[in-house]
């Protein structure tokens, strides 16, 4: 693991030195975090996102912990209890704000974490094994944001629970009993509150297990970095303590400061109204939305409005699954071996459509379900597809990529360290930027 | 000569103090870190303290009226028990007979009631040595040797003023701030 | 393999999202979405501006007594407030033995039980108790309200879009129904028992306006009571009810703000200082 020239841990006190020899945790530390993790001299802001992920799933267990002493997962006080904790609880109203905002902050890091790895190619060997375990957790941080969602038992809580478990109602043959197992009744209740609550506790822990073989799988072939070429000489890193420990402390800044803006002046700006009437089953409200982060996925669900072989539910629940399934093979549909957007001329505006395109769907998926938002949402579930299993095999094959730089250090003295990002220096749109004189 | 060597020196210096405004720098960010992280520390402690409505239900009202000489009442005051005794003249003449200085947490009856009310005894029904509920209060129950109230759990034993007489609990069952009302009406966890 | 299987199912995607394209714009086209009144006549709420909006927002303690009197005299008739209590209205600036007289007095009691027969029965509410229902339950309550149930206020202005200021515009904002949209959409009248309201999301809300003359509470404070202010001080009493921390979070987001504001310029400057080095030590290389 790592590479050659990585400082090894020397414990200087001689009680580290017998604890070393029993337990090595300060070595593992320093091996993983600290001196002793050699990693690329040029990463940019966008590396950041790794450490402000892991940053967010602390703040969410350490607020969640807390918000489940107070909670009650009962369906006759679930909406009370939350109302209990932002009244009379001490600090309660911050802590509840804290883990609400929390969520949608998770998954923006999570979101951009996602976009730096699809624009520089960080998915392509030998990172493979990073990237599905990234998408293992992407699929839990799902799984526990729509359960959490439910606790609060308001009217969201309740008509969202009931909208997506009827998608395994969907399945052929099994669906329905599916379905009243998952919900353990014929609509959501106590039953499906109360595992909906034990699984919200759970799968946290499980997100943290897999974080750590996530890290671990990185530290084998240590991070990518913006112009894709891998590392070759100590003059191409640095130790991760201190170089990345400081950048990633000023990032951490940043994100809090982002976080506290929200959860102080505008905490339900990313809820919905209806959130806050209690759940109802003799009423449904007028738009029945998720929470913003999943709309995209929303949109493609709803997209699907005729029957083709196939009933539409079928399709839309199998095109929504399926827009992260195929994630999973991303590896092995982009055959080109340059990582780096920047230096694939030909898929480089494809790109950028499709995160238009994911924005497109994002805004159809909060809107109702009504023209034009579902013909809009058509075509842009349509370029989503084409975009991974059309358009991205063909162009990884005839494309002729820009030359690369011959390695990281070189390419930091010319200034390339900028030219690198997807914005360009100084946030000028991509292409538009000055080609280098050379 | 010299100026090279001067200048060297003074580049040399000018370093230092560079080196020393850098660590400056960082010892500040971290104290920072640590400042932000000591902050977060309070809400989480201070949430488990109790909430505002539990603070809320602090006093509670006991009716006396109904309650005969010789009797008690067990009710309910900040979700534990609460003995409400209307005890006889026999019962304060067996508490004043005993010597104060005897007792394990010396007090008099009349440090125990209210003044020119002896005959109404309020304390907490929580046995101080581990948080029972002592027999005594109920019609019919066991009062111990002492007449007063007696806990099953380990045997502590009070008298008719519910001092500690015997056994292992440290003190005399507590008294909680109380004000009358009215002759016939109590309420508890009020001050006067 | 993958590329070819991945290609395939790709292709079916889009075949079906093109029938279900195709599909639509034929509808759009042929059997357009007829226009309907909700649509037309809707109005957004008017804005509204209380000192409470803003990061530095604080409650006008005046305001919110006069608001809580609106409350009291008008709307807990048939609307409960279940989730505040009245030891809470200390917060408005009552002292404890308002409060106290506030829940001794209230009209409406707490339910309770006969200590001697165990009967159902009532007792005046004290302040640890919250603001007692005006019904019974959902039945009593529709009964009483020709069928509609008058929605819980504590969390009025979280529950819906626009907050306090469609609470205000929807309670000043009766009106008749105009000309022009029953000219348009005949059928779109004004059912019996329902109210014309262009601030409700269908246009016809059940509640009858309950502010319907200038004078109809009386103010103590000198306060002219026009329906638009009477509108005014209980949309900002139930953003009081709503969010009563509301001034603690504004002034702690504030100082936490300023607190990172200063850590992120100082862990800058050390990032900056620790990299300083690093490139130096290369332009010189």
């Amino acid at each position: 693991m790592s590479f050659p020239w990585a400082q090894h841990y020397e414990p200087k006190h001689p009680f580290m030195r017998y604890l070393d020899e029993r337990l090595p945790l300060p070595r593992l530390v320093y091996n993983a975090i600290g001196g002793g993790y050699p990693v690329p001299r040029n990463l940019n802001y966008f590396w950041n996102f790794g450490v402000l992920s892991g940053l967010a799933l602390v703040l969410q267990i350490l607020t969640g912990v807390i918000l489940a002493m107070h909670y009650a997962a009962n369906q006759t006080v679930a909406f009370q209890s939350v109302e209990h904790i932002m009244r009379d609880v001490n600090w309660g109203w911050m802590l509840r704000y804290m883990h609400a905002n929390g969520a949608s902050f998770f998954f923006i890091v999570i979101y951009i974490h996602i976009f730096r790895n699809l624009y520089y190619g960080s998915y392509k060997a030998p990172r493979e094994m990073v990237w599905l375990l990234g998408l293992v957790i992407f699929l839990l941080m799902m799984a526990t944001a729509f359960m959490g969602y439910v606790l609060p038992w308001g009217q969201m809580s309740f008509w969202g629970a009931k909208v997506i478990t009827s998608l395994f109602g969907a399945i052929p043959v099994v669906g329905q009993s599916i379905q009243v197992w998952l919900l353990g009744g014929y609509a959501p209740d106590q039953a499906a509150l109360n595992r909906f609550f034990s699984l919200h506790y759970l799968l946290p822990f499980v997100i943290a297990g897999v974080v750590i073989l996530k890290i671990w799988a990185l530290h084998i072939p240590g991070s990518s970095n913006p112009t894709g070429v891998e590392v070759k000489s100590e003059s191409d890193t640095v130790p991760f303590h201190p170089y990345y420990t400081a950048k990633d402390g000023f990032g951490i800044g940043v994100f809090l400061l982002l976080y506290v803006v929200m959860v102080f002046f505008a905490p339900n700006y990313l809820g919905h109204p209806d959130n806050y009437i209690e759940a109802n089953p003799l009423s449904t409200p007028a738009l029945i939305v998720p929470e913003w982060y999943f709309w995209p996925f929303y949109a493609m669900l709803r997209a699907f409005t005729v029957d083709f072989i196939l009933p539409a539910k079928l399709w839309g629940v199998l095109a929504m699954f399926g827009s992260i399934i195929l994630m999973f093979f991303l590896t092995w549909i982009d055959r080109s071996p340059i990582r780096s957007t920047n230096y694939r001329p030909l898929y480089k505006p494809f790109f950028w459509i499709w995160i238009v395109d994911v924005l497109v769907l994002g805004y159809c998926g909060g809107s109702h379900a009504e023209e034009p938002y579902l013909m809009i949402s058509q075509i842009a579930t349509m370029y989503y597809f084409a975009h991974f299993l059309i358009i991205l095999p063909i162009v990884s094959t005839i494309e002729r990529p820009k030359p690369l730089p011959n390695s990281i250090s070189e390419s930091v003295l010319h200034g390339e360290e900028k030219e690198s990002a997807p914005f360009g220096a100084g946030g000028v749109m991509p292409g538009t930027e000055p080609q280098p004189a050379e | 000569m010299a100026t090279v060597e001067h200048q060297q020196r003074e580049e040399a210096l000018a370093e230092e103090q560079g080196h020393r405004r850098r660590d400056f720098i960082n010892i500040a960010a971290v104290s920072f870190a640590g400042v932000g992280a000591a902050a977060v520390v309070i809400p989480v402690i201070s949430q488990m303290a109790p909430s505002a409505d539990v603070l809320a239900e602090a006093s509670t009202e006991v009716d006396l009226s109904a309650i005969q000489p010789g009797q008690a009442i067990k009710t309910i005051y900040r979700k534990q028990p609460l003995f409400v005794r209307h005890l006889t003249p026999k019962e304060i003449a067996e508490a004043n007979a005993v010597p104060v200085s005897s007792l394990r947490d010396p007090q008099t009856l009349a440090e125990r009631t209210k003044p020119g009310k002896a005959e109404w005894l309020i304390t907490m029904g929580v046995c101080t040595h581990l948080g029972c509920v002592p027999l005594g209060a109920g019609e019919g129950e066991n009062r111990g040797p002492f007449g007063g109230y007696f806990c099953p759990c380990h045997g502590s034993a009070y008298d008719t003023a519910a001092r500690i007489r015997q056994g292992p609990a440290p003190r005399n069952l507590e008294v909680p701030d109380y004000v009358f009302r009215s002759d016939t009406k109590i309420e508890v966890g009020a001050k006067a | 393999m993958v590329r070819i299987i991945g290609f395939f199912v790709g292709l079916g995607f889009c075949l079906v999202l093109a029938i279900a394209f195709f599909t639509g714009a034929y509808n759009q086209i042929t059997n357009p979405p007829a226009e309907t009144a909700e649509k037309e006549f809707h109005l957004h709420p008017k804005p509204l501006a209380l000192e409470s909006n803003g990061p530095f927002g604080k409650f006008d303690r005046a305001q919110l007594q006069r608001g809580f009197q609106v409350y009291k005299e008008v709307c807990s008739a048939c609307h409960s407030l279940k989730f505040v209590a009245f030891r809470d209205l200390k917060d408005l600036g009552y002292s404890d033995a308002e409060v106290k007289a506030i829940a001794d007095q209230w009209v409406i009691q707490q339910p309770s039980i006969n200590p001697d027969t165990g009967e159902p029965a009532t007792r005046k509410s004290v302040p640890a108790d919250h603001f007692p229902a005006p019904f019974a339950n959902e039945i009593a309550a529709r009964a009483a309200n020709n069928n509609a149930l008058p929605p819980d206020l504590s969390l009025m202005t979280k529950a819906r879009e626009g907050g306090a200021a469609y609470v205000h515009s929807l309670i000043t904002g009766y009106r008749d129904q105009p000309a022009e949209l029953l000219k348009k959409f005949p059928t779109a009248k004004t059912p019996k028992g329902l109210h014309y309201n262009p601030y409700f999301a269908n246009l016809n809300i059940a509640m009858p306006p309950p502010l319907v003359s200038d004078g109809q509470v009386q103010y103590t404070d000198g306060t002219k009571p026009t329906v638009d202010q009477m509108g005014t001080d209980v949309a900002a009493f139930l953003t009081w009810t709503a969010e009563p921390k509301l001034e603690r979070r504004h002034g702690i987001g504030v100082a936490a703000f300023i607190f990172l504001l200063v850590f992120s310029v100082l862990t800058y400057m050390s990032y900056q200082n620790i990299w300083a080095s690093k490139k130096r030590e290369l332009a010189h290389s």
